[in-house]
């Protein structure tokens, strides 16, 4: 028998409140045993409250070849920000 | 070469000039593609190695607080080999195939760990030297074009300052006990001192690689800079200890502000690197054993793994 275990994405929040984070990846024989390695591997030194595993496998990407249609429409519409709008100093707490 | 790949080209090297990271999924040049492949898997078998020396003397260790200490470096070593597989992986390249290249003695890793650790005094001369070059060539990768190389490198330097600050703490430990035991720190000195400095590879105009991978920003600086930065910064530290770096030649230039320093044994560097080392044939062995007995573990999981999930599906069904 010759299997390579399955590559995870390990994703950790830090502490209650902030949202888990990629931190990378590892292999493992199924979720239970990934969720252990990452303890082992990414928590050694408390950096972690919670683990997500997501067989990477099930990560669709999208393609950086098409980022520009996807990401450049974004890049001219300065209306979208406050510091478009032009207000005298006076106004406060806007 | 067509139009088009040179066009591809001129667009990565423009990225790369602009201070861009390339990631997995963008175009690459095959060859930047295989030189990182190649790179980050001799750094990853470095850390895989580099437990070995170190494992050494785990169960010897002088003290309890000494033995968790070293425990804890050795297992950051295996983390940081992972985080290191992972980024190489992200290349196209499997675990098992890079495993074959590290077992089958087709892939280097770093040439420091074919020495042998003799005495309890090479732990922390280990710690001091062999980390001590290795931060500084890894505070550089933090900044190397390659976005997962350069992500794990973060880690690794986070992790890494406690390993060098323990060996040091060994060594002025030992410096300030009987004179047998600072004999013994001085013996470690001269043994670590001259292949901690070969680290670093061969001098700039000996090092085929250097030229390409500065313009490809996969290395911020060269084999020498980064030498001499290590040498500049280790001989106060020696000199504090009370410790005498094995080289007559050692002297500080003051037109340069650095220290001259003298040759070193390039015939002895390529001997180890070709295989000829003190341990090189140890290392391999310990590591087709640890693999070749760790197999029944790695199918007995995927077995299991396995029925877990065919239940599962018969449960649902």
């Amino acid at each position: 028998m010759k299997k390579e275990w399955p590559i995870w994405e390990i994703f950790i929040r830090s502490k209650n409140g902030l949202e888990h984070r990629h931190v990378g990846s590892l292999h493992a024989a199924d979720a239970e045993m990934a969720i252990q390695n990452a303890r082992d591997v990414y928590t050694r030194r408390q950096e972690g409250v919670s683990v997500w595993v997501v067989e990477s496998k099930h990560i669709t990407a999208s393609n950086p070849e098409k980022s520009g249609e996807l990401f450049e429409p974004a890049k001219d519409k300065v209306y979208r920000h406050p510091t478009f709008y032009n207000l005298p100093d006076e106004v406060k707490h806007m | 070469m067509d139009n088009k790949s040179r066009n591809l080209e001129e667009e990565f090297q423009a990225r790369i000039d602009a201070g861009e990271n390339i990631e997995a999924k963008d175009w690459m040049p095959e060859k930047y593609r295989k030189t990182h492949i190649r790179q980050i898997s001799q750094h990853a078998h470095s850390e895989v190695v580099g437990m070995l020396p170190e494992g050494n003397w785990i169960t010897r260790a002088p003290s309890l607080r000494r033995k968790v200490a070293l425990l804890a470096k050795v297992q950051d070593e295996a983390g940081h080999g992972l985080y290191l597989y992972s980024a190489a992986e992200t290349l196209g390249i499997s675990r098992d195939e890079l495993m074959e290249q590290l077992n089958s003695g087709k892939a280097k890793y770093s040439s420091i760990f074919n020495y042998p650790s003799l005495t309890w005094a090479d732990m922390g001369a280990i710690g001091w030297l062999v980390d001590g070059a290795a931060i500084i060539n890894q505070v550089m990768l933090t900044k190397t074009s390659y976005g997962p190389y350069a992500r794990a490198m973060v880690r690794i330097c986070k992790e890494e300052s406690f390993h060098q600050r323990q060996g040091y703490e060994i060594m002025l430990t030992l410096c300030n006990g009987t004179e047998a035991q600072k004999a013994m720190a001085q013996d470690a000195l001269n043994r670590w001192w001259w292949p901690s400095l070969m680290m670093f590879g061969p001098r700039d105009e000996e090092s085929p690689h250097t030229e390409q991978s500065m313009k490809w920003k996969i290395k911020r600086k060269t084999n020498d800079e980064l030498r001499q930065q290590f040498i500049d910064q280790t001989v106060p530290q020696a000199d504090l200890l009370g410790l005498t770096i094995p080289d007559k030649d050692l002297k500080w230039n003051d037109e340069r502000g650095s220290y001259d320093f003298g040759p070193i044994d390039w015939e002895e560097f390529w001997n180890v690197v070709k295989g000829n080392g003190l341990c090189n044939r140890k290392r391999l062995k310990a590591r087709n054993e640890a693999w070749d007995n760790g197999k029944w573990v790695r199918d007995a999981a995927v077995a299991y793994a396995e029925k877990q999930a065919e239940r599962k599906v018969s449960k649902a069904g």
